[in-house]
């Protein structure tokens, strides 16, 4: 097994993230001669998108669908580059001077970067329902990470609800499956169209107009679909009934999903400026066109640099990784960023479509009353609302009123509601109030693992005196 | 032109936890409050702070300052008690005694000496400090790790949620109608026939007094009200683990459980007063010394560390004033929010309200001691 | 809630809470525990309130369990190992374990 000694101290290019930008930027980045790390936490590579490329048991390429098995290629052309891929490794800092802190095995380390690529990616929008915190129900990615990783098919009574592509693309995968749905639950606003219709043009010359078309077909015929504005997850110590519209529907599972937003926890805490995007309704890095950040020598690609999909995800990672090569090895052979750019632009023509067409209504995003929003530390809307009112105009005073965001998930899960459910509830925009204040670790690390880090005589100092 | 009115009796600028007791304190004495703050941006030490009611190892160099946090612990219990029946909010104060933990032979005889100097100083008052060597030390707290050489302790030391504490004022000071005005940065103030004026971001606001409760922008404030507030913000990190069972009953000065279950580690002093910044070698220092202090924390996962800017005087002792140029304008100012919250909101705010500090207290407090040329 | 479409990869044997536990090389102890049936894999430290794996890509910290003796291990990010000790993590976590 790989431990945290068997790697160098330095190197030109660390890559966090194996998804396809991480997988797209440590491949060239590596041909071209930099010494290159990519370090990923999960068993594999592939990222969310191509979870378990290379190590799927799921043998029935029609299953996941030929847009899944694209990332064979990129898996292979980053192990085929030189680049050193380590998975299984936590990066939980990451500073302006570039310093890396990396676990792997419960051994801890700090690498030196020339330069770094922080391709984290997306996490799922939270989808703050009564009840969403039961057993029995999950997100819809990780029902697809089951499914992908270890050939996992829903059984049981289950339903989805939400919107977005990967809601319908795990119904199209799970029916194809041989899988049952009772439902899909739509949460998207009808209205939604009248801001969407003006960028139908440039989504129907982009490559997700036709592939989305025959995917909604496809589930529509063998699925009810039905169009929902409230949503509950009803249960005592596990999912039994969804409620909507009036009725109850009895479930297992519920599969819950209404878009994807930056991971953001890694850039932030490394300093990196990030802006409110209204169209997209979350926190975004602030790049310039390479991708790079406000941090020197920090870059942001994938879908952390914004969502555009996998695809769009792999040509940023290239344009991040070609600016690296150029500042450290500038004699080094790079592709045309001419032609990279056209293909950028061509993936990412269909999106203020979908982000329109799917944006989530206020009342899934801002939930009311008892509704857990910090899923780790139990903290309610009613809570975050009394405490607003008391004057609370931020999530970091918030934080320390109520410990929303205090728990092991750093936010992720709740950071967005919070500002949101402020920003209404004190007639502020979320760009004022802002996002948790965030700090390495990003991930736990023990105790152990912290201590073992070198102590230079001035930091001794301050502790010891 | 109508004569200048006052929206306020007092403002208090600062809404951390000086501010908020200052403000509760003052609602109390039935005074009209507004409380004005810089809100989420703020540099905040009350919501970077170590949350304990500490006795040993205050006052050496100015006696009076042990005598007043004596008081501020023992009036603690009683403070907590109200701030439950007004709120609900358990605050969760507890005085167990407390430790400070030595790793090596000099640094035990080093705290041998300075509470022997506490001790010895004029005025001084019993802290009831004793130095324990390992055996007695580990028949109170059983985990110690091999390196442990021993610790001084006092029954007076305790401890608190202070961000518990930090929301059980703001909510106490609603309930009693303080006007709390967050994002009102304030900018200028000015004295108008018997009025002050305070410029703020978000307008102006008038008050009959202020009190300046701004931890260390009182350096920039207090000059507008011929006060002076000289301080040296230094920073501090802490390193915080998840969740645990209980297993410590008692706070340690670098060390301590809270009543949710998570361990705070910390103490570290750093020039640098960028809130921003983290030191990572510092956080594995903070690491090291706790692990060998309880080696069954190895395992145990940090969540969470910070850095905050201390609130610090130029002689670390608070500073409590009253303007001779400005009549009605105090200063409010310390490191240690925390402990002495209760002698803010139940000794020095009655004082504002009535118009006029009580040399017999706050005397030694004041920033004139800056003036006084050292003997020899 | 979750069947396996093929029997995949070989069979190992974890002990959960004491009991011997079917799992395939390729799982993650958390993907383990729903193809097992496993209602739930912690109660939360705040509520004591039922919690099972929620994202199955490490942000969430719902799938929390103990493993080979140590606590607080998201069980989505391990992969199993035969003979591989997992016991569902109950409120807050002991110190020292």
């Amino acid at each position: 097994m790989t431990q945290a000694s068997d790697f160098e101290s330095h190197y030109d290019l660390v890559v966090v993230g194996g998804g396809p930008a991480g997988l797209a930027a440590a491949a060239l980045a590596a041909r071209a001669g930099l010494s290159t790390v990519l370090f990923d936490e999960n068993p594999g590579v592939g990222g969310q998108i191509y979870r378990a490329i290379g190590s799927t048991p799921v043998a029935d390429r029609s299953i996941l669908g030929e847009d899944y098995w694209a990332g064979a290629d990129l898996a292979a052309e980053a192990r085929a580059s030189g680049a050193r891929i380590m998975t299984g490794a936590t990066v939980w800092s990451l500073d302006s001077a570039r310093l890396v802190g990396v676990s792997v095995g419960g051994q801890a380390r700090i690498i030196q970067a020339g330069r770094v690529i922080v391709a984290t990616g997306s996490l799922e929008r939270p989808f703050p329902i009564a009840g969403w915190t039961l057993p029995g129900v999950m997100s819809a990615g990780g029902a697809q990470t089951l499914l992908k990783a270890q050939g996992m098919v829903p059984a049981g009574r289950t339903v989805m609800a939400g919107g977005g592509p990967l809601l319908w693309l795990l119904a199209a995968q799970i029916l194809r499956a041989g899988g049952r749905i009772e439902a899909i639950l739509d949460t998207m606003p009808r209205r939604n169209w009248l801001h969407a219709l003006p960028h139908l043009p440039d989504f129907l010359l982009s490559p997700y107009a036709a592939k989305g078309l025959t995917l909604l077909r496809e589930v529509r015929a063998k699925v009810p679909v039905i169009r929902v504005d409230g949503l509950e997850a009803a249960g005592d110590d596990r999912l039994r009934e969804v409620a909507f519209n009036g009725r109850r529907l009895p479930a297992d599972l519920l599969l819950l999903h209404h878009g994807v937003v930056p991971n953001v926890n890694l850039a932030m805490a490394a300093g990196v400026a990030h802006e409110w995007n209204a169209r997209q309704l979350c926190f975004q890095p602030v790049l310039d066109e390479d991708f790079g950040s406000s941090v020197p020598g920090i870059a942001v690609a994938g879908d952390g640099a914004g969502i555009a999909g996998g695809t769009a995800a792999a040509e940023r990672g290239r344009i991040a990784a070609c600016a690296a090569i150029r500042a450290l090895r500038p004699e080094a052979f790079v592709p045309d960023l001419q032609t990279i750019r056209q293909r950028l632009q061509r993936e990412e023509m269909g999106r203020p479509f979908l982000d329109w067409l799917n944006r989530p209504a206020d009342s899934f995003r801002q939930p009311e009353g008892e509704t857990i929003v910090c899923r780790c530390e139990e903290v309610t809307a009613a809570q975050i609302c009394a405490a607003a009112d008391l004057g609370c105009e931020g999530p970091n005073q918030m934080k320390a009123f109520l410990r929303c965001g205090m728990g092991p998930c750093q936010g992720r899960l709740c950071g967005l509601t919070v500002t949101e459910l402020i920003a209404a509830r004190r007639g502020l925009t979320p760009a004022e109030v802002g996002y948790y204040r965030l700090r390495p670790p990003v991930k736990p690390v023990t105790v152990r693992e912290l201590a073992s880090l070198p102590v230079a005589e001035a930091e001794r100092r301050a502790v010891e005196g | 032109m109508p004569a200048m009115r006052e929206d306020y009796d007092v403002a208090v600028v600062g809404g951390g936890l000086v501010g908020a007791a200052t403000a509760w304190g003052l609602a109390r004495a039935g005074c009209r409050v507004a409380l004005l703050d810089e809100g989420d941006r703020a540099v905040r030490a009350s919501r970077g702070n170590f949350a304990l009611v500490w006795v040993q190892s205050k006052g050496l160099g100015l006696a009076p300052y042990s005598a007043w946090t004596v008081r501020s612990s023992d009036a603690w219990a009683g403070f907590a008690a109200l701030l439950r029946d007004e709120t609900g909010l358990d605050v969760c104060f507890q005085r167990p005694g407390g430790f400070h933990i030595c790793l090596s032979d000099r640094e035990l005889e080093a705290r041998a000496t300075a509470l022997k100097r506490l001790h010895n100083q004029p005025g001084a008052v019993d802290i009831r400090a004793e130095i324990l060597d390992r055996t007695q030390l580990a028949k109170m707290l059983p985990d110690i790790g091999p390196d442990v050489v021993g610790a001084s302790y006092s029954p007076l030391d305790g401890h608190v949620n202070s961000l518990r504490l930090f929301r059980a004022l703001h909510t106490a000071i609603a309930l009693r109608g303080v006007r709390y005005l967050p994002s009102h940065r304030v900018d200028a103030i000015a004295r108008d026939g018997g009025v002050f004026r305070l410029a703020t971001s978000h307008g102006e606001v008038r008050a009959g007094r202020v009190a300046l409760a701004a931890g260390n922008a009182n350096m920039r404030l207090a000059p507008m009200v011929g006060l002076e507030a000289p301080m040296r913000p230094e920073r501090g990190q802490i390193v915080v683990t998840e969740r645990l069972r209980p297993f410590l009953h008692h706070p340690i000065s670098t060390l301590r459980q809270t009543d949710e279950g998570t361990v705070m580690m910390g103490d570290s002093h750093e020039d640098s007063i960028d809130p921003a910044g983290l030191t990572l070698g510092v956080s594995a220092k903070i690491a090291e010394r706790a692990l060998r202090v309880f080696p069954l924390l190895a395992d145990a996962n940090v969540v969470r560390t910070w850095s905050a800017i201390r609130v610090m005087t130029r002689d670390g002792f608070p500073i409590y004033d009253e303007s001779t140029t400005h009549r009605g304008a105090f200063v409010v100012c310390c490191h240690s929010g925390v402990t002495l919250a209760a002698n803010h909101a139940l000794t020095l705010a009655p004082m504002i309200a009535r118009g006029a500090l009580d040399p017999s207290v706050v005397e030694p407090f004041s920033a004139r001691r800056f003036h006084v040329q050292a003997p020899g | 809630m979750f069947r396996r479409l093929a029997d995949s990869g070989s069979e190992v044997v974890l002990v959960v809470d004491g009991r011997p536990v079917a799992a395939r090389t390729g799982d993650t102890v958390a993907a383990a525990l729903l193809a097992a049936g496993f209602d739930h894999c912690r109660t939360t430290p705040a509520s004591g309130a039922p919690r099972a794996p929620y994202c199955l890509m490490g942000v969430c910290f719902e799938c929390l369990v103990t493993i080979d003796g140590i606590g607080s291990r998201q069980g989505c990010l391990v992969p199993v190992r035969d003979g591989m000790v997992v016991e569902t993590q109950i409120g807050r976590r002991e110190a020292g374990r």
